[in-house]
């Protein structure tokens, strides 16, 4: 069986180490937060806040607390806040030490891709293309293939690019690989598949 | 100098031509200018630049200004929340530059601080970085890209004093300082305004220089996505 949404996030946490700042994507990476247990993290939303909280229960939203996905959220006790030329200050000087994101496609080389389909709805890049050039460690969580069951780890992207050759560690449903000279290399198969059944659904190159 | 005027039209009066470049604060629909945007409505100034993170969402934000025709083109980072930005832009009606949203922080922060221009590696190697200067330091890449100087910041605060000197409350200060900095003349709407010396001069967030007109209104508030958890059980 392959992992679901909150076993690729559980899985994702294992990369996070105590006293990281980090950011973490709309979607499957928002989940991670559930998964951090004792570790200390910090999290940074990139709207202007380094301790992100909780959603807040129902009655105690606040309009002025949002996330980068703008849901409503809690503040902690050594939350800061700050404005949006600081908070991607922090992000391009290299202060947050990863950042957990979605992904369209991610090529063999690290080239990233997910912010744009040609042609379909233009939504923009937000936050991501300053993030995956600025993070110390840039991880992707995502299916592995697309819903027509074509893989979405490349040997190149097709999709307009976020950024080339910044992905360090690709997170499927299928499994853990790493982004390495010549290709990708397999960590870890999800469980229950093999790295047979992991090599047949990538299309980049595998290497040992 | 008087910086306090009665209405959002009335600190307006003067400012507002056709075809200007206006920076707009707020992330989202948090602390946006909504009573600034809403005269701009009323006032119909036509061919509007208007660089801002969002557009808003269909009938607030900026969203009111779309619905009006007045923008001609935005330049933003995320515009992924309104039905009719899509429609006029996929129809041609409105032109976009997207700007990745850190790029876009900076380029106001740069223009209000006399910095025509500043490198970056975001974007290198994608559609952003086509026909921008190419620079190597230290054997990395950067683009150049350029300040923002605007005709006019819109801006909201939580409070300020009579002179302009303000404070922010939680997220809602996002990019607030940066569009006001890079303003020629910078309008300002706070929730209250206080006598001076009622604010803690050590925790001003932005000093009432970057602030030339200021005016004090009720704000929706409106929330984008209420996002709840359930209280445990007892």
């Amino acid at each position: 069986m392959p992992w679901d949404r909150n076993q690729m996030a559980e899985r994702a946490a294992q990369e996070l180490e105590d006293g990281m700042y980090v950011n973490l994507g709309i979607g499957i990476p928002t989940l991670v937060a559930n998964y951090v247990g004792d570790k200390d993290i910090t999290l940074q939303s990139e709207n202007g806040m380094l301790g992100m909280g909780p959603f807040p229960y129902e009655g105690e939203e606040d309009p002025d607390l949002i996330n980068a996905g703008k849901q409503t959220i809690t503040e902690l006790p050594k939350t800061a806040y700050f404005d949006s030329s600081m908070s991607f200050g922090m992000i391009r000087g290299g202060k947050i030490a990863a950042a957990i994101l979605g992904a369209m496609e991610v090529a063999e080389n690290g080239d990233l891709a997910n912010w744009m389909i040609p042609g379909k709805l233009v939504k923009g890049m937000g936050g991501a293309m300053d993030l995956v050039a600025g993070v110390g460690k840039v991880i992707v969580v995502m299916d592995h293939q697309n819903k027509a069951g074509e893989s979405k780890v490349l040997q190149a992207c097709t999709l307009p690019l976020t950024g080339t050759g910044v992905v360090n560690r690709i997170i499927t449903n299928l499994g853990v690989l790493d982004v390495v000279e010549g290709g990708l290399k397999i960590v870890e198969c999800a469980v229950g598949v093999t790295e047979d059944d992991l090599r047949a659904a990538t299309e980049a190159t595998i290497v040992d | 100098m008087k910086k306090v005027y009665g209405s959002a039209s009335e600190a307006l009066d003067g400012l507002l031509f056709d075809g200007m470049l206006i920076s707009a604060g707020g992330f989202g629909l948090c602390g946006i200018p909504e009573l600034l945007i809403a005269a701009i409505r009323e006032a119909g100034t036509k061919n509007l630049t208007v660089a801002s993170n969002n557009a808003g969402v269909d009938g607030f934000g900026l969203g009111v200004l779309l619905e009006s025709r007045q923008v001609k083109k935005m330049i933003s980072s995320y515009v992924g929340e309104n039905a009719e930005f899509m429609r006029q832009y996929l129809s041609g009606e409105l032109e976009l530059e997207f700007n990745p949203q850190g790029t876009l922080a900076e380029r106001m922060r740069a223009g209000g601080s006399g910095i025509p221009g500043f490198y970056t590696k975001t974007g290198v190697g994608t559609q952003i970085a086509e026909g921008k200067e190419h620079k190597e330091f230290d054997g990395e890449t950067y683009i150049l890209e350029r300040g923002i100087v605007a005709d006019l910041a819109i801006v909201k605060a939580w409070k300020a004093d009579e002179t302009g000197n303000c404070v922010f409350r939680k997220t809602a200060r996002n990019f607030n300082p940066p569009a006001a900095m890079s303003g020629k003349v910078c309008v300002m709407e706070v929730e209250e305004i206080v006598p001076a010396g009622t604010l803690d001069p050590d925790n001003i967030h932005l000093p009432g220089i970057y602030v030339h007109r200021l005016i004090q209104g009720e704000h929706e508030k409106r929330i984008e996505k209420v996002t709840t958890r359930e209280k445990e059980k007892a």
